[in-house]
């Protein structure tokens, strides 16, 4: 494993650089506990913050799904009104919503994943920080500063690749959190600004006006053909009677 | 041999999975070396053999790994970024 042999050395390195060490060894042992549980602190805020991001991305599908189906009900009533144009039109709009929503649910995916592995992470660093508390604390107690450098050294080296690692995790949910939000941000404001209603972007335009038109049109005819239905009592219900007869499959 | 994936953890892998995790691992060297091998495919294959393989050790227990493994959504730029500035200098 010659390249992950260097890798580990450098990795190990680089976590054991930030355990500062202080004059009297067993002072750098509550020093390094103050460390450890700010990086728990820290962890615990990394995962509600992803979780927050991961949130916001939900909502912001559900909305984009809802804009979407709404298109979908506009096209049906266009086609329906003889109006292919509009709902071709309708439907284009739609596709271009779907990229964005599927793209939003890779992210989603992601995201959730890193959250998982970050609690996973704070839960292993919260045992070992209090494994490591109990040792620090039989250290001081037991030996004299000199005799306690080695058992200092042991319980360092054992946690400081944990703190490297979890360390490295936060920092790299944070940069994708940082880097979602910036995207989040421009979707919510498309969504608050009601631009998306008609998904150009724009003002309501022509189009998007002759959609709601269609679709409130036919909504009306729909209502009048079931009033004159109620009224005439006898009105003809051709898609109920070519239902198959029961006895088809008993032979 | 106890290995540690970054941002997972670590494994306890017996040594009869060792032959193969080597050839998983110079696989992914390979990737590194060469644009002819799927960094991505490599860098899964060997990270899931270790998954598969190991066994967690307890939260509590502070041991150091014998080796240490890229994060899983690791790029190329990540690990060449780890290593600093020698690059990947061949053998």
């Amino acid at each position: 494993m010659g390249l992950w042999q260097r890798f580990t050395l450098i990795f190990k390195s680089k976590a054991n650089k930030a355990l500062d060490k202080a004059e009297d060894p067993r002072e750098t042992l509550d020093y390094s506990y103050e460390k450890q549980l700010e990086l728990l602190q820290k962890v615990r805020r990394g995962v509600a913050d992803v979780a927050t991001s991961r949130k916001r991305l939900e909502l912001q599908i559900t909305q984009l799904q809802q804009q979407s189906d709404k298109l979908e009900g506009q096209a049906k009533a266009a086609l329906a009104g003889g109006r292919e144009d509009l709902a071709r039109e309708a439907l284009t709009r739609r596709s271009g919503l779907a990229t964005q929503i599927s793209d939003l649910q890779v992210q989603h995916a992601q995201l959730a994943d890193q959250e998982e592995k970050l609690v996973a992470a704070s839960q292993r660093l919260q045992a070992k920080v209090e494994a490591f508390r109990t040792k620090k604390e039989t250290i001081k107690a037991t030996y004299s500063a000199a005799e306690a450098q080695t058992k200092i050294n042991e319980a360092f080296s054992g946690i400081s690749e944990e703190l490297g690692d979890v360390g490295m995790a936060i920092q790299r949910a944070e940069d994708k959190t940082a880097q979602l939000q910036a995207r989040g941000q421009a979707i919510d404001e498309l969504l608050a600004s009601g631009a998306l209603d008609d998904a150009t972007g724009t003002s309501k335009d022509s189009i998007t006006l002759e959609l709601e038109q269609m679709a409130s049109g036919n909504d009306v005819e729909t209502q009048l053909a079931a009033m004159k239905a109620e009224i005439g009592g006898s009105a003809p219900a051709p898609a109920i009677e070519s239902a198959p007869a029961p006895d088809e499959h008993q032979a | 041999m106890l290995i540690r994936i970054l941002g997972e953890g670590q494994f306890i892998v017996p040594d009869s999975e060792l032959p193969e995790i080597n050839r998983l691992d110079l696989q992914l060297e390979a990737a590194l070396k060469s644009s002819e091998v799927n960094f991505r495919q490599a860098l899964d294959a060997l990270l899931d053999k270790v998954r598969s393989v190991g066994v967690r050790p307890p939260d509590h227990e502070m041991e150091e790994s014998q080796v240490i493994l890229p994060f899983a959504d690791a790029s190329e730029d990540d690990i060449r970024d780890m290593l600093g500035d020698e690059g990947l200098v061949p053998g």
